[in-house]
C-alpha cells in the first residue's frame, strides 16, 4: 500500500518505539499533522511555544534514557526549536527533531516562514538531514534515531518539505540498518590502553575519579561504584553526573568546579591521579587549565575521542563506551584503602565544610532546597534552570537514583526547567516531579504552564524568587563594583494569582516554619501546584572560583558585608 | 583547542561522503573550532559516491590532533589520515596572469621553461602560466614573476597521496589507532 512522507514519518517513529512527540504545527508541516490523527499509538502534546517542544523533548530523554521527539513547522517554528537543540548537544542528549520544510520547489526562494534549518542547525546538532525525496524518508529517520541515541548521544533535526510529506507513491519500506559508512560509534577499548590506565590506577596514592554524565548515559552506575569501592577511590561528580552515584554513598564528594564544594577543589588540587569517566573538562569544572590538577596524571576515558586531549591533556586516553571500558578495567584494578589519603580527604572536608547553611531567621534559599530534597525524600525527580537556584540544588539536595537530577549544564539555558519538567513527568508518571526554577528562568518559559495544565501533567514548580536576576547580580556585585544594571525584576507577576488563573494550586511562603508544610502539601495535591518560595533577595552561591581563575583564588564564603556566611 | 598556530604545517586527508552539504559541514567545523585552513582540495575519489580531501592545516601538534579528531566525529566523513609523518606526493596546481612587455616577455617565458610551467595563454599585454608542483617550487616561481607583475593567480591548494603500496589508509602503518567514529589514524606520536 502506497503511503504518503507524512505517514511513512509516522510508521518511522512507530518502528522506532516512540510513544510521545511535542509539538506546535504551521503550515508546511500540516500533512504530518494531518498523518498523526491516524496514528493514536503516537500522543502529540502540544505546547505553546516550540522552544518547549525541543526542551521537553529533552527532560523525556534524561529521565527515561529514550530518545525525545519534536516537531515544528518551518521557518519561526524551526527557528524556536534551536535554544532547546543546542541544549541538548552541549549535554549529549538524543533527540530527534521533525520540522516541515517550504516545498521543494520554493526552497531557496525567501519563500513564507522559509529559514534554512539545516544551516542554521549544522553547528548544533549531532548531525541533519534535509530529506528531497520520499523514498528517503524511512531511512533518514531510522538514521536520524540511530545517530541521536548512540555512542556520545546528540539531537538530530530532520527537514522535510511540504510535499516530500504529501507525496503519495512509495510503500513504507524500513531498513534493516542504517547506513552509515563513516559513523562506528566504539565499545569496547584496546587492551592496551585499558592496561595503562590499570598501572596509573594501581600505581596512585591520591586518586580521584571525576564522573560525568558519560556514567550515566552508558548506564555504568554500578560499574562506577564496583571501581570506587573496589580501590576505595573518591568520586567527585560532575554538575550533570552527580545522579551516578546516590549522594549519600561513602565515596561521593559531590560536585567540583566553580561552585562546587571547596573540599572537592582542593583534592582535585592535590591528587595524584584523575580518574575522569565520561566528562568533559568543562570549563566551570578545571578553571584555569594551567592552574588544574598540577600533580594529576589524567586516565580519561570518553565514547568520544575529540573529548580527549582537548582541555586537559590525557596521559592514558581511552576511547570507548564507558560500561565496556569500566568492565575490562575493573578485573584489572588491584584492591586498596587509600587510608591516608582518605584521612587527608577528611581533613578538608572539615576544615572546609562548604555545604553548611548558617542559621538565620530569615528564608534562605538554601535552606528551602535542604528542605525540600528533604521532605521529598531524595526520590523525586529535580528539574532546574540555571543560575544561583540551579547551583544550590546542586549543592544542597540529595539524590538516590540515577538520571534523578535534571539540568542545563552546557548552554545553560534558563528557561529550560518548565518544559524539561513537562517532558520528565511525562516520561516517568510513576515519579514526583520538581521544577526547581528561578523567577527569571520560571518567566521565560512559563506560558508552557498552559500545557502541563491541559495534559494534567503532575509538576511542582518551586520557584526561588529573589525578584532579580541572582547570578548576574552576584556577579556585578563582586566584578563590576556592585553597579547593578538590568538585572531587578520589579514587575514580576504574583505567581499565586498566576497559579490560579492556570486553575491551579499556588501558595506563598515568605518564612522558614512554612517551608516543610507546603512542600508536604504540595506533594499531597494532586495536579500541578507553584510555591512562591520569596527567599532572601541578596543571598549569594559560594564556595566561588570566579570564571578563568584556579582553586587559590577560591571564595568560600560569602564575604562579611553580605552575612558571615 | 584554539591554539596561536605556529607555522608549521600539516597534511590530512579525509575521505568523506559526496553529499549536499558535506564541504560545509567540514568548513564549518573548522571555523567555529578556530582552526586555521592554509588549503583545501576537494575532488571525486576512486571510489564511486565518495570524495577525496586533502587539508593543509597550520598548527601545532596539539591543534592538528583535535582537527583529525573532531573531522573524524563529521557523521559524513568516512576516513581521516594523518600523513605528514610520510613520503607523500603532494601536488598543486596554480595559474598565473603575469602583464608582459615586449623586453620582460622572453625572460617570463625563460622562468617558465625552467620550472617546467606552461605558458597557456598569450596577449600583447600578458601571458597566463600553467604550473603544477609541490609548493615551494610553485612559491619559488611566484616569488620570481611577482616583480613583473602579477594581475590575477589561483591556486588550487594542495593535493597529496602516500608513495608506494601504502595507501595512506591502513592503520598498521600508521601508528596506534584511536577509533572515534570512523577510523582515524594518527602516529602515537602526537
Amino acid at each position: 500500500m502506497k503511503l504518503s512522507g507524512a505517514e511513512i514519518v509516522c510508521e518511522s517513529l512507530l518502528k522506532e518505539g516512540v510513544e510521545i512527540v511535542f509539538g506546535l504545527p504551521g503550515g508546511a508541516v500540516l500533512p504530518l499533522y494531518g498523518a498523526m490523527a491516524k496514528y493514536p499509538q503516537l500522543r502529540h502534546v502540544l505546547v505553546r511555544h516550540e522552544q518547549a517542544a525541543s526542551m521537553a523533548a529533552d527532560g523525556y530523554a534524561r529521565a527515561t534514557g529514550r530518545v525525545g521527539v519534536c516537531f515544528a513547522t518551518s521557518g519561526p517554528g524551526a527557528t524556536n526549536l534551536v535554544t532547546g537543540i543546542a541544549t541538548a548537544q552541549m549535554d549529549s542528549v538524543p533527540l530527534v527533531a521533525i520540522t516541515g520544510q517550504v516545498p521543494r520547489g520554493a526552497i531557496g526562494r525567501d519563500a513564507f516562514q522559509e529559514t534554512d534549518v539545516t544551516g542554521i542547525t549544522l553547528p548544533i546538532t549531532k548531525h541533519n538531514f534535509l530529506v528531497m525525496e520520499v523514498e528517503d524518508v524511512a531511512p533518514a529517520i531510522k538514521e536520524a534515531f540511530h545517530i541521536a541515541r548512540t555512542g556520545r548521544p546528540g539531537p538530530v533535526l530532520v527537514d522535510i518539505p511540504k510535499d516530500v510529506l504529501q507525496d503519495l507513491r512509495t510503500e513504507f519500506i524500513w531498513p534493516d540498518k542504517p547506513n552509515l559508512p563513516g559513523y562506528h560509534p566504539p565499545g569496547e577499548a584496546p587492551m592496551k590502553q585499558v592496561a595503562g590506565a590499570a598501572q596509573l590506577i594501581n600505581q596512585a596514592k591520591q586518586p580521584v575519579i571525576m564522573a560525568g554524565h558519560g556514567v550515566l548515559i552508558s548506564q555504568a552506575y554500578h560499574e562506577l561504584i564496583e571501581l570506587a569501592e573496589k580501590a576505595q577511590i573518591p568520586v567527585i561528580t560532575t554538575l550533570l553526573g552527580i545522579t551516578s552515584i546516590p549522594t549519600d554513598h561513602v565515596l561521593n564528594m559531590g560536585m567540583p568546579g566553580m561552585h562546587g564544594m571547596a573540599y572537592n577543589n582542593l583534592a582535585i588540587d592535590q591528587a595524584d591521579l584523575l580518574i575522569a569517566l565520561g566528562m568533559r573538562f568543562d570549563d566551570r569544572v578545571t578553571g584555569r587549565l594551567r592552574d588544574f590538577a598540577p600533580n594529576a596524571q589524567v586516565v580519561h576515558i570518553d565514547v568520544d575521542a575529540s573529548e580527549l586531549d582537548k582541555n586537559v591533556k590525557a596521559t592514558v586516553p581511552v576511547v570507548g563506551d564507558l560500561k565496556k571500558v569500566l568492565n575490562q578495567l575493573i578485573p584489572l584494578v588491584q584492591p586498596n584503602v587509600h587510608i591516608d589519603w582518605h584521612r587527608r580527604l577528611d581533613q578538608l572536608k572539615a576544615e572546609h565544610p562548604s555545604l553548611y547553611i548558617r542559621e538565620s531567621e530569615e528564608l534562605l534559599p538554601q535552606y528551602v532546597l535542604n528542605r525540600l530534597s528533604e521532605v521529598a525524600g531524595g526520590d523525586c525527580i529535580v528539574v532546574t534552570g540555571v543560575g544561583q537556584h540551579q547551583m544550590w540544588a546542586a549543592q544542597h539536595c540529595t539524590f538516590k537514583e540515577p538520571n534523578t537530577l535534571i539540568t542545563s549544564g552546557g548552554l545553560g539555558s534558563m528557561g529550560y526547567e518548565v518544559p524539561a519538567a513537562l517532558g520528565a513527568r511525562m516520561g516517568r508518571p510513576d515519579k514526583t516531579v520538581w521544577s526547581v526554577a528561578g523567577d527569571g528562568g520560571f518567566q521565560m518559559t512559563m506560558c508552557d504552564l498552559a500545557t502541563a495544565v491541559e495534559n494534567k501533567v503532575d509538576i511542582k514548580f518551586a520557584i526561588l524568587n529573589n525578584q532579580s536576576l541572582g547570578m548576574v547580580k552576584q556577579m556585578q556585585d563582586v566584578f563590576y563594583n556592585k553597579e547593578y544594571y538590568a538585572v531587578e525584576y520589579s514587575g514580576n507577576p504574583d505567581f499565586v494569582k498566576l497559579a490560579a488563573a492556570y486553575g491551579i494550586d499556588g501558595m506563598r511562603v515568605t518564612r522558614k516554619e512554612e517551608v516543610d508544610d507546603a512542600v508536604r502539601h504540595a506533594m499531597e495535591v494532586s495536579g500541578p501546584v507553584i510555591i512562591d518560595f520569596v527567599v532572601k533577595a541578596d543571598e549569594q552561591v559560594y564556595p566561588w572560583i570566579p570564571a578563568g581563575a584556579s582553586v587559590h583564588e577560591m571564595i568560600e564564603v560569602q564575604p562579611a558585608s553580605g552575612g558571615p556566611y | 583547542m584554539v591554539q596561536s598556530a605556529q607555522l608549521e604545517q600539516h597534511t590530512i586527508i579525509a575521505l568523506v561522503e559526496d553529499k549536499p552539504g558535506v564541504l560545509t559541514r567540514v568548513s564549518s567545523m573548522f571555523r567555529r573550532r578556530g582552526f586555521n585552513i592554509a588549503s583545501l582540495a576537494v575532488g571525486r575519489s576512486e571510489k564511486p559516491g565518495l570524495s577525496r580531501m586533502t587539508f593543509v592545516v597550520n598548527g601545532d601538534l596539539p591543534t592538528v590532533q583535535q582537527v583529525t579528531r573532531q573531522l573524524d566525529k563529521l557523521i559524513d566523513v568516512i576516513q581521516v589520515s594523518y600523513i605528514s609523518t610520510h613520503q607523500v606526493v603532494a601536488r598543486e596546481l596554480a595559474l598565473i596572469k603575469v602583464t608582459t612587455t615586449p623586453s620582460s616577455r622572453v625572460e617570463i617565458m625563460q622562468f617558465a621553461e625552467l620550472f617546467d610551467a606552461s605558458i597557456v595563454d598569450v596577449s600583447p599585454t600578458s601571458v597566463v602560466i600553467e604550473i603544477t608542483g609541490g609548493q615551494q617550487k610553485v612559491n619559488a616561481l611566484e616569488d620570481l614573476l611577482r616583480p613583473f607583475g602579477i594581475t590575477e593567480m589561483v591556486r588550487t591548494g594542495l593535493v597529496a597521496m602516500v608513495r608506494g603500496q601504502d595507501s595512506g589508509m591502513d592503520a598498521e602503518n600508521l601508528g596506534v589507532p584511536i577509533s572515534g567514529n570512523g577510523t582515524l589514524q594518527m602516529d602515537s606520536g602526537i
